[in-house]
């Protein structure tokens, strides 16, 4: 009955063919793995769940005059910036700190393409994450025309698209940098939450160096995408800073997956 | 196509000042079960992590089916690796583990079923997520996610570690299969008994260093030796080492000795003390030659235990 499932070929295969398997496949199993624990599971819901009750929430109570798309793109991509670096984070760190990378590591040795899957899947989540909360905003703006004689304004622009998705983009990836650099998913949603934070305090509070802020905060960086009028110096700016919370703990981070041994206890 | 499934040559791992496995070499034929035996922190598992390239080795190289593990093409249906039955997400449920590690491999869903069926969990366990499994449970996931891509290999950690006395004897007799099938199994245990009774071959390590090679019946015929006990352990170790005989603690109190039973007694008698059990240790299985074997290289605390 079951006994010849576990039959080796009664011919051994000839070795051939490139080492490790197919991406396609890899993708498909990370896409899945983003969804197929509770804890992954609940964080999507919330994801997904945050933004209709956003909008809900402007509708009830902003001032008409207010409601309008640009507004409820803003509102909507608060809890996303929030929750969608945790995606980043987890999908790494879970591997070490539930260990789970014996598993995926001796089914597909090539840490870098087990990455580069890893990093796919949580950039086409990402998309579809930035086209529910664009969605979610114009759905709001139709209903607060149609309900409280909104204001109803859907001027926007391009290059307000393009902020926002760089925005929530670099915050998925700067998760997802900390999840490789610290691998341990507590300490990792930790410093993610805390020290960017620490940095913004500083640079706030510390007069001396109003100056530099914008270049080596990531947040007051940030602050000129929110306003959709971005100069070429805030370009530089927050390509300065993104380097500094994004690229460098990314590269130590890659660096660390590739070479940190995984051990079972 | 290699001679041998399995062959580990030199692999070395120095942890800073520490040699945790010091050039190991051995080889796993075609058909067979190799028992890989050690005490807890032996190398046992730091050396299967290398030869599934986990770990990076300080030197030394191994082969699975002739190639390095790394070059495998979908190594997943080649060599089926189980090395820690819990290292599973707390929050996936068993069914979702074997359908993960199916899509990587390209397998269809029925897989899953099968293997499901064959490691003999039942279908609402499977549907469970497994931070509520018992070990047991996990190590019937773990066989099953190793058998997933119908592999010629299997390497196996601690396997048994865990499952009842039933789950022992299916274990065996799924290897057993598995071998007479032509399959090739590497399977490590810190006890004896759980591999005595199916392994072809033995590897026994101790302290980063292969101490026994060969087939069992090898190992058996000169385990030899001589196990001498008496009420008085203390004064009886004292008589062996003032008669210059070396000796180590037996398993089941007593030593062991290489020196023939006559001038174990000879040594007693010389200190006066009352023996109550000499004879050959060779009918006592493997386990004296194991623990012999190991016995030097055996944490420092177990060696304490076995002598009190």
């Amino acid at each position: 009955m079951t006994t010849q499932t576990i039959e080796p070929g009664p011919t051994r295969p000839v070795l051939t063919g490139r080492p490790g398997v197919p991406f396609r496949r890899q993708l498909r199993a990370e896409l899945r793995k983003l969804f197929d624990t509770r804890a992954g599971r609940w964080l999507l819901i919330a994801i997904f769940a945050a933004t209709p009750l956003v909008v809900t929430g402007v509708l009830i109570l902003a001032d008409p005059k207010n409601l309008t798309y640009s507004q409820l793109v803003n509102f909507t991509q608060s809890p996303e910036r929030i929750l969608l670096p945790i995606v980043g984070i987890l999908t790494v760190s879970s591997e070490w700190s539930q260990r789970t990378g014996l598993l995926t590591f001796t089914l597909e040795p090539n840490r870098k393409r087990v990455l580069l899957a890893k990093l796919s899947a949580t950039l086409l989540l990402g998309v579809l994450v930035i086209l529910v909360g664009f969605g979610s905003a114009a759905i709001g703006n139709a209903l607060g025309i149609a309900l409280r004689d909104g204001n109803g304004s859907w001027s926007f622009g391009l290059a307000s698209y393009r902020d926002i998705a760089v925005v929530l983009i670099v915050g998925l990836l700067q998760g997802l940098a900390y999840g490789m650099a610290l691998l341990i998913t507590a300490v990792a949603i930790v410093f993610f939450y805390v020290v960017p934070n620490l940095s913004n305090l500083l640079f706030s509070s510390v007069s001396g160096l109003k100056d530099v802020a914008p270049w080596l905060d990531l947040d007051k960086a940030q602050a000129a995408l929110y306003v959709h009028q971005v100069t070429a110096e805030q370009w530089a700016q927050f390509a300065v800073a993104t380097a500094i919370w994004v690229i460098m703990p990314g590269s130590i981070g890659v660096i660390r997956v590739l070479r940190t041994e995984v051990k079972s206890s | 196509m290699s001679e041998n499934a399995i062959e580990v040559v030199g692999l070395t791992k120095r942890y800073g000042r520490h040699l945790a496995v010091d050039d190991v070499n051995f080889t796993v034929r075609w058909g067979s079960i190799t028992g890989f035996l050690g005490p807890n922190g032996a190398g046992k598992s730091t050396t299967m992590r290398m030869m599934v390239g986990l770990t990076p080795p300080t030197a030394g190289r191994s082969t699975v089916l002739g190639l390095d593990y790394r070059r495998l093409p979908n190594p997943g249906r080649h060599a089926g690796v189980l090395l820690d039955a819990s290292a599973q997400h707390a929050g996936r449920t068993g069914r979702e583990i074997l359908h993960l590690g199916a899509t990587v491999l390209g397998l269809p869903e029925k897989r899953v079923d099968e293997i499901v069926e064959t490691v003999g969990l039942r279908s609402a366990e499977a549907g469970r997520r497994t931070g509520g499994y018992s070990l047991g449970m996990r190590q019937r996931l773990g066989i099953g996610h190793a058998l997933l891509g119908d592999p010629q290999v299997l390497i196996l950690d601690e396997p048994a570690n865990g499952l009842d006395p039933a789950g022992i004897h299916w274990m065996r007799g799924l290897l057993r299969g598995f071998a007479d099938r032509g399959g090739s199994v590497l399977l490590s245990s810190h006890l004896l008994h759980e591999v005595e009774v199916v392994a072809d071959e033995l590897v026994v390590i101790g302290g980063g260093t292969i101490v026994a090679r060969g087939s069992k019946s090898d190992l058996l015929a000169t385990a030899g030796g001589t196990l001498v006990r008496a009420a008085d352990a203390r004064a009886l170790s004292a008589a062996l080492h003032h008669a210059g005989i070396e000796h180590t603690p037996a398993a089941e109190g007593g030593y062991l000795t290489s020196a023939p039973t006559e001038q174990a007694a000879q040594a007693a008698m010389t200190a006066g003390v009352v023996l109550s059990e000499l004879r050959t240790a060779s009918e006592g299985g493997l386990e004296e030659l194991f623990l012999r074997l190991t016995a030097d290289h055996a944490r420092p605390d177990s060696t304490e235990g076995a002598r009190r």
